[in-house]
């Protein structure tokens, strides 16, 4: 067991495994630590390569004294190589899409809830919380009727219908808070000092975020246990893309893979912008903004994580870049077009950040670029509608004969 | 008149278990936070570093972030809330 203590990322004071998220000292976040000093690595490789097919194949990296089980299995999503995508992009070799739509609840969120769930358990709460923009509601509401738990999940009145839709049927207890999800946060904040529940995002966040390490994980295992050359990432609250951090540098640190950290890219909409102007600015801290875009899942003015966000781009070379809506719906239709993949909004962010990225002629053609993809299409139909058209006929011959048939473009 | 400061729960055993404070003053956040120092000398490094909020301190007033005002100069109207919360919170 490798799993050590809770020690805050600002000042290093170290806490027992308990429900807790903020530094008493300095207000800091507080991170899972391990200890992997008497890990031996071929034996960890084996237990991973014989484990369960879902995310606690990696539990040794995870914050369990023993392999959790839950009720909703996740991960081990596909790995696509991109091979049409790589072609449009102007002849790159080795573009991988990793697809994390195929979750139980179509979002790389089922992995921190999974995370966030089991630790909930482990400490003996019975009620499971959090404030969303849809797809952390979906996964929630999911997870906790799956094992039988009540559970509140906070949203945004405004949130796409799709999402609001995915999460009610689960039967959770559905609160829509008048005001935008930095509103949501907040009231949530405050309530986790009032209710002994499991706030997933809040109370349970050091656990909840290491969820997304196996994302790394999986891709480095899918790639044959190799590291590769280039990420691009969306960035909401800087979390998912400080966690893809931390975990391909913990394996290559422990020599479980060889090679060096790949490059960052992290993707925002301008319409939520604050850690790619703080990125633009030269700047290490985040200005807040008021969001507004169709990227709804991204749509986190007062990004969390944005000074840990901007270290990871910085120090590994990469870049945050910021794409309009316009670049997002024509992002969905790329992936569409030439990868058969339906993306939500959160995808056509990464993917026209791909495509900003491969114009200005940043990706060597035989670099191993991995493009994550967090969400499914039918969560926003909405950017879909009106960008494609389609004929109506009467059901006769004559009728389909006298369609005049149009090129199909590649992008919008 | 009184300003109500909410104060977080890390930050409670500072104040005696209080879930508020009220301070009598007028004038900005900074001048609120004064007060509030005065009160409890103790709060004063737990959420500020050199004059400034840490950096994983957010100040609201009346639910805005002061971010969006004039950050700690920002005018506290009489009878308003001022909330001080951990930044570290949500998001995905």
């Amino acid at each position: 067991m490798a799993v050590d203590a809770l020690k805050c990322k600002e000042c290093g004071e170290r806490y027992s495994l308990e429900a807790r998220f903020v530094c008493e000292h300095c207000f800091g976040p507080l991170e899972v630590a391990y200890d992997y000093s008497g890990m031996d690595v071929e034996e960890a490789k084996r237990k991973i390569q014989a484990g369960p097919h879902n995310i606690w194949r990696y539990s040794d990296f995870l914050p369990f004294a023993e392999r959790p089980k839950t009720a909703l299995d996740t991960g081990l999503t596909p790995l696509v190589h991109a091979k049409r995508l790589g072609e449009y992009l102007g002849g790159l070799k080795n573009v991988y899409v990793k697809n994390d739509a195929a979750n139980p609840t179509h979002s790389f969120k089922d992995r921190v809830v999974s995370v966030a769930l089991a630790k909930a358990i482990e400490l003996g709460y019975q009620v499971i919380a959090c404030a969303s923009t849809g797809n952390l509601a979906n996964a929630v509401a999911a997870h906790a009727a799956a094992q039988g738990l009540d559970s509140y999940v906070f949203i945004p009145t405004d949130l796409e219908e799709q999402k609001i839709l995915a999460t009610g049927v689960y039967g959770t207890e559905l609160v829509g808070v008048r005001g935008n999800y930095d509103d949501v946060n907040r009231l949530c904040t405050e309530l986790s000092a009032e209710k002994d529940w499991a706030f997933v995002n809040i109370n349970m966040r050091p656990y909840y975020s290491e969820g997304s390490k196996t994302l790394a994980y999986e891709v480095m295992e899918q790639l044959g246990w190799q590291v590769p050359d280039r990420v691009v990432g969306p960035i909401a609250s800087g979390s998912l893309f400080t966690k893809l951090h931390k975990g391909f540098a913990e394996w290559l640190d422990i020599g479980l893979v060889e090679g060096k950290l790949p490059v960052f890219h992290g993707a925002q909409a301008t319409g939520c912008n604050p850690v790619a102007h703080a990125f633009e600015q030269g700047k290490d801290f985040c200005q807040p903004v008021k969001p507004d875009t169709i990227a709804k899942s991204l749509a986190i003015g007062n990004p969390a994580d944005g000074p840990y966000a901007l270290d990871v781009a910085r120090s590994t070379g990469g870049t945050i870049e910021q794409v309009t809506d316009d670049e997002i719906r024509a992002g969905i239709k790329l992936l569409a077009h030439t990868t058969g993949v339906f993306t939500e909004t959160a995808g056509g962010v990464t993917v026209a950040t791909l495509k900003k990225i491969a114009d200005r002629g940043l990706i060597d053609p035989d670099e191993t670029v991995v493009v994550y993809i967090t969400g499914e299409g039918l969560k926003t139909l909405d950017a879909a509608r009106g960008t494609f058209e389609k004929y109506e006929i009467d059901p006769t011959i004559e009728s389909f004969n006298q369609l005049k048939p149009k090129p199909v473009p590649v992008t919008a | 008149m009184a300003i109500t400061v909410k104060i977080p729960a890390q930050l409670r055993p500072v104040v005696g278990g209080n879930a508020t404070v009220d301070v009598e003053t007028t004038g900005t956040v900074s001048d609120v936070l004064d007060a509030l120092y005065e009160l409890y000398p103790e709060l004063r490094d737990r959420i500020s570093d050199n004059g400034e909020l840490r950096r994983f301190v957010n100040v609201y007033v009346a639910d805005e972030d002061i971010r969006f005002g004039d950050g700690l100069d920002t005018q506290v109207a009489d009878g308003s809330d001022v909330t001080i919360l951990p930044a570290v919170a949500g998001g995905c």
